[in-house]
């Protein structure tokens, strides 16, 4: 075959085109779609453009009234208590200088400083997790929420030393023998050993037109909403409210706001 | 070629015992179905037996990456019927005992997949 320099320069134009245009777009889905039906969200389930959480802080007295809110994630989610510091954690409290460091303030009034405060992943909406993970395993979603794949999930652990708020969880052994049995909720998976985990916003209640389970264990105490939507609780509640977030300095720009 | 006979029975040998496997199967056994037991409640699966036989498990993957990244957690077939994406919680409502039906195909052909050491079998055995 005897092609001219021109012809040659025609077609390889013309595929870099087809190729990087889309064009040739709808042969490849065909090519990666497996099953023959169709995939859609769920009628009842509740969207959003950026899911965020406001927690009221003033409206819990003491660390007690969080138990309430744990417990229903915990439960709902199978996540095990294991005494010592392999515990795993979705949603635990801790001190002022621990959970806002930025904080310099050394004449905070007595209350702010000695008060708990709730801690869960913040799905940051730059989260270092995701650019660290080697496996794509964690991902962030277009609603913002920052979620798990545990099937992918190598146990390298480098999203744990990405996160700068502490809020994954490594399972250094089996958890099922740390749940009762049956486990808490039969409708949820349990991770098994070698796997990070997190929160997920509950994603998978979402799915289903359910809040979170801390939201609704929480009598109006945590709010839940969108927050590109200015009619939206969170959006109301930031708007009439002073609030702030945890380290704010670091860029993550995180999801999870308190109103102190 | 040097040694020509003694090469020649040596190759044959050599052919012979790689392929021991499948001399050994025109005397083995016959086939044996896996007994497996159907669900009795449910007449058809999600889609039909030939492609849920071959392809159950990519179509596990597929379900997971569309219910898990693109927040996809409904599947409609090609008979238009609806299913909530969910291993756990859709597949497992019919095909409720794990000893009879998963396990039975799985163990005959040598595969052993680490879905349960996450996803709760029902009546909480393992």
């Amino acid at each position: 075959m005897n092609k001219s320099r021109r012809s040659f320069l025609k077609t390889a134009g013309i595929s870099a085109f087809a190729l990087s245009s889309g064009i040739a777009e709808p042969a490849n889905e065909a090519y990666a779609k497996l099953a023959p039906g169709r995939y859609t969200r769920g009628e009842t389930a509740l969207t959003a453009k950026r899911w965020a959480m406001v927690v009221l802080t003033r409206e819990f007295k003491t660390p007690q009234d969080y138990e309430p809110l744990i417990k229903a994630c915990h439960s709902a989610h199978n996540v095990p208590d294991i005494a010592g510091r392999q515990n795993i954690k979705w949603l635990w409290l801790d001190a002022y200088a621990h959970v806002f460091p930025d904080d310099m303030n050394s004449h905070l009034d007595e209350y702010t400083r000695a008060a708990s405060y709730p801690l869960l992943c913040n799905h940051c909406s730059n989260p270092p997790c995701v650019r660290v993970c080697p496996t794509q395993a964690t991902y962030k979603m277009e609603d913002g929420i920052v979620a798990m794949d545990y099937h992918r999930c190598i146990g390298c652990r480098f999203c744990m030393a990405g996160c700068p708020y502490g809020a994954r969880s490594f399972n250094f052994m089996d958890p099922r023998p740390h749940l009762a049995n049956p486990a808490p909720n039969p409708t949820f998976p349990t991770r098994m050993s070698g796997v990070v985990e997190k929160c997920t916003f509950c994603a998978e209640r979402l799915a289903v037109g359910r809040f979170p389970a801390c939201v609704e264990a929480s009598d109006g105490r945590l709010l839940f909403g969108d927050l590109e939507n200015p009619s939206s609780d969170v959006r109301k509640a930031l708007a009439n409210n002073y609030s702030i977030r945890r380290k704010p300095s670091i860029g993550t720009q995180p999801g999870v706001y308190y109103i102190i | 070629m040097y040694n020509a006979k003694a090469v020649i029975f040596g190759i044959l040998i050599f052919v012979g015992l790689c392929a021991s496997p499948f001399w050994a199967s025109f005397i083995g056994r016959d086939y044996k179905s896996t007994d497996i037991v159907l669900p009795k409640n449910e007449k058809n699966c999600i889609e039909d037996a030939d492609f849920m036989r071959s392809q159950h498990m990519r179509l596990l993957n597929e379900w997971r990456d569309e219910a898990l990244r693109n927040e996809n957690r409904v599947y409609t077939a090609l008979d238009g019927k609806k299913w909530v994406i969910s291993l756990q919680n859709t597949c497992l409502k019919c095909h409720n005992s794990y000893e009879d039906f998963c396990q039975k195909c799985h163990v005959a052909n040598s595969v052993y997949p680490y879905c349960w050491t996450c996803h709760i079998i029902p009546k909480g055995g393992k």
